[in-house]
């Protein structure tokens, strides 16, 4: 199985975010890698293991996991991240062109690459934790043809018959899917629990390559990315005034009367 | 004028309540065409005359439920690309999301995910950073295909009798890979009867600090016709159904009220709840970051203040 797991860097989900230009601005805040494709590498990294003739990832697995993203050079911490924890190689494409794309452009980026590369199974998180969309997985179903199995809390995957299934997490239920292989697959955070890098794997990782492949190479025009051509355009952004303090009071044996009145008092009841 | 097209989103011959919630939006920019997929249409319209709505389309042949969004999509763009509306208006569910991602990719458009207003000009209005930044954002490409959240607009009823269009499709016309994706089985969610979470207007969350006991998360909800909410701790001890997560990984609710108890403010939970309208929480321990969020604190024992709560909300009821 030739595998890609798709991550994001993103700002810390701790730093404080604000708008420039009508982008995020990333220049002032750690990057980190996204931390719900954490559990797409290491599902894709149990996959490989389960269906490893020596159990272990890597080579002689018979398997490859494949890191792959779009982003700023920075981005190579976070896919070093993903190497660590011990995926095989990765790509990052990274253009100045690319800066301020879209879903609509990062999925037709991030679909060159897959095409190319023929990939059996493209494992991505449920979101960006900047973005917070949720489409990027859709979006490369749709533009790759392929089966779309989101918001898997189990994966199971026979390498023989390349049958794929999935239990996922709907508002309906549990929603038990089949596809065959290729297929595009977004997990949930509780599928799994994902491993520390060791020492030993963030020292190989340093060995690891991360290819850059250009746009041209991929057959993208840089007009059709970025910024200018974006499909939606921000008009303005304006921060809101923080919260207003609220009261807080310590159960002396009232706090429900008080809680009570509250609601009575903003008339909710 | 002009047309807008509304996705309604139905579960056993039921509409969803956001959809009253995108023909009042839609109304603001033209006629509004309401796509139903699949379903008894004869079930769903009735409870689509009083939205305003100047026509259904219907479009049935295939059972959309047992796909990805991928089908729904190729028959939605079909649609799109033959009528060229004003924008499509989709609910922010997962699904909701999904189709339109896919939709926007299949007719060359724009798309703008958890808008919270939009206005005729099709200007939208989103809240991001957890609500610290108002964004108004437009779409310059193809069909603008706008989601929005639940609970953001007042629904405006408006009796009328819409002209039906119906669309037929058969397994044939749809691309092979579309129908590859197949939900095999479902084993549905226990609602309880308790109203669905993302359209609530009051929720009421537990936390890890429930120890599993929600009955008295679920008895203050009851009395006060609310949803129940969860933290991850809870979903993931298996004390309620991660249906009922709240948060990042979660549902993303602002209901009027959302009130939290034993739940500590974790900013996974917060980015799922801080733009709810009023927050109560009560917590043992006073230096809690939900507080932080907090119309109203209490610093107690969730275990005496919610049945405390709950008495004294149906005496003032009664
Ligand atoms: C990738 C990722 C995604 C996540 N997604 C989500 C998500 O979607 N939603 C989510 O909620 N979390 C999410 N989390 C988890 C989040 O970080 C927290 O761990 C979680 O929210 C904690 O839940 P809690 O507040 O119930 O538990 P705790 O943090 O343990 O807090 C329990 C609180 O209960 C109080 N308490 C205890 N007993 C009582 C009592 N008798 N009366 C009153 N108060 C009491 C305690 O003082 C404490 O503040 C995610 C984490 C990760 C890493
Ligand atoms: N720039 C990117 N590079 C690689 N993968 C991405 C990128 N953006 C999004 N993804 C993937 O798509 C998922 C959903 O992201 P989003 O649609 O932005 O919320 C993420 O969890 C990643 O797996």
């Amino acid at each position: 199985m030739k595998i890609a797991v798709c991550v994001k860097q993103v700002p810390d989900s701790w730093a404080e975010k604000k708008m420039s230009g009508g982008l995020l601005d990333r220049a002032g805040v750690d990057a980190v890698l996204n931390d719900l494709d954490e559990y797409a590498v290491e599902e894709a990294l149990r996959l490989v293991e389960k269906h490893s003739p020596t159990g272990e990832a890597g080579e002689g697995s018979g398997h490859t996991v494949t890191i792959i993203s779009m982003g700023p050079d920075r981005a190579t911490e976070a896919i070093r991240k993903a190497l660590s924890m011990g995926a095989d190689d990765a790509i990052l494409i990274s253009d100045p062109a690319l800066a301020g794309s879209d879903a609509l452009a990062t999925s037709l980026v991030l679909s060159k690459i897959i095409v190319r590369e023929k990939f059996d199974l493209v494992l991505c998180g449920t979101e960006s934790t900047d973005a917070r969309m949720s489409v990027v997985p859709a979006m490369l179903a749709e533009r790759l043809n392929l089966a779309q199995l989101t918001f898997a809390g189990s994966l199971e995957v026979d390498v023989a018959t390349s049958k794929i299934s999935v239990a996922r997490t709907t508002d309906a239920g549990i929603e038990n899917m089949e596809a065959t292989l290729p297929a595009v697959v977004s997990v949930i955070e509780k599928i799994n629990e994902p491993r520390y890098p060791s020492f030993k794997g963030i020292m190989a990782s340093k060995k690891k390559s991360i290819a850059t492949p250009s746009l041209s190479d991929l057959g993208v025009n840089p007009q059709s990315v970025g910024i200018g051509s974006a499909w939606s355009t921000v008009n303005d952004a304006k921060e809101r005034a923080a919260r207003a303090a609220g009261i807080k009071v310590v159960d002396e044996g009232n706090g429900g009367k008080v809680f009570a009145d509250f609601l009575a008092e903003k008339r909710m009841i | 004028m002009s047309q807008v097209f509304i996705l309604v989103d139905h579960t056993h011959g039921k509409v969803a309540h956001p959809v009253g919630e995108l023909a009042t939006f839609a109304r603001r920019i033209g006629d509004v065409s309401a796509l139903v997929l699949g379903g008894d249409l004869a079930v769903l319209t009735t409870q689509l005359s009083d939205l305003g709505i100047s026509e259904i389309i219907s479009i049935s042949g295939i059972n959309f439920d047992k796909y990805s969004a991928g089908a729904s999509a190729q028959a939605i763009a079909q649609l799109v690309t033959d009528r060229s509306p004003a924008a499509l208006l989709i609910t922010s569910t997962a699904r909701g999301k999904e189709i339109a991602a896919r939709v926007a990719v299949r007719t060359n458009s724009g798309i703008i995910t958890d808008a919270i207003d939009i206005d005729a000009a099709l200007v939208a209005t989103q809240s991001i950073f957890g609500g610290s930044t108002t964004v108004h954002s437009k779409v310059g490409h193809g069909t603008p295909i706008i989601t929005l959240r639940s609970n953001s607009v007042e629904i405006e009823s408006s009796a009328t009798t819409p002209t039906l269009t119906e669309v037929k499709v058969v397994e044939s016309d749809f691309d092979a890979s579309r129908l590859g994706d197949k939900v095999v089985s479902v084993t549905e969610a226990i609602s309880g009867g308790r109203p669905e979470l993302t359209e609530a207007s009051i929720i009421v969350s537990g936390g890890r600090g429930t120890n599993g006991d929600f009955a008295p998360v679920e008895a203050l909800a009851d009395v006060l016709g609310a949803a129940v909410g969860a933290s991850r701790a809870a979903t993931d001890a298996g004390w309620y159904p991660h249906s009922h997560q709240v948060g990042q990984t979660g549902k993303t609710v602002s209901p009027s009220l959302y009130v939290a108890c034993g739940i500590s403010g974790a900013i996974q939970h917060r980015a799922g709840m801080q733009t709810s309208k009023v927050i109560v929480a009560i917590n043992k321990d006073p230096d809690a970051p939900i507080f932080d969020l907090a119309d109203l604190g209490i610093v107690g024992d969730l275990f005496a203040v919610l049945p405390q709560a709950t008495a004294e909300i149906q005496l003032k009821k009664a």
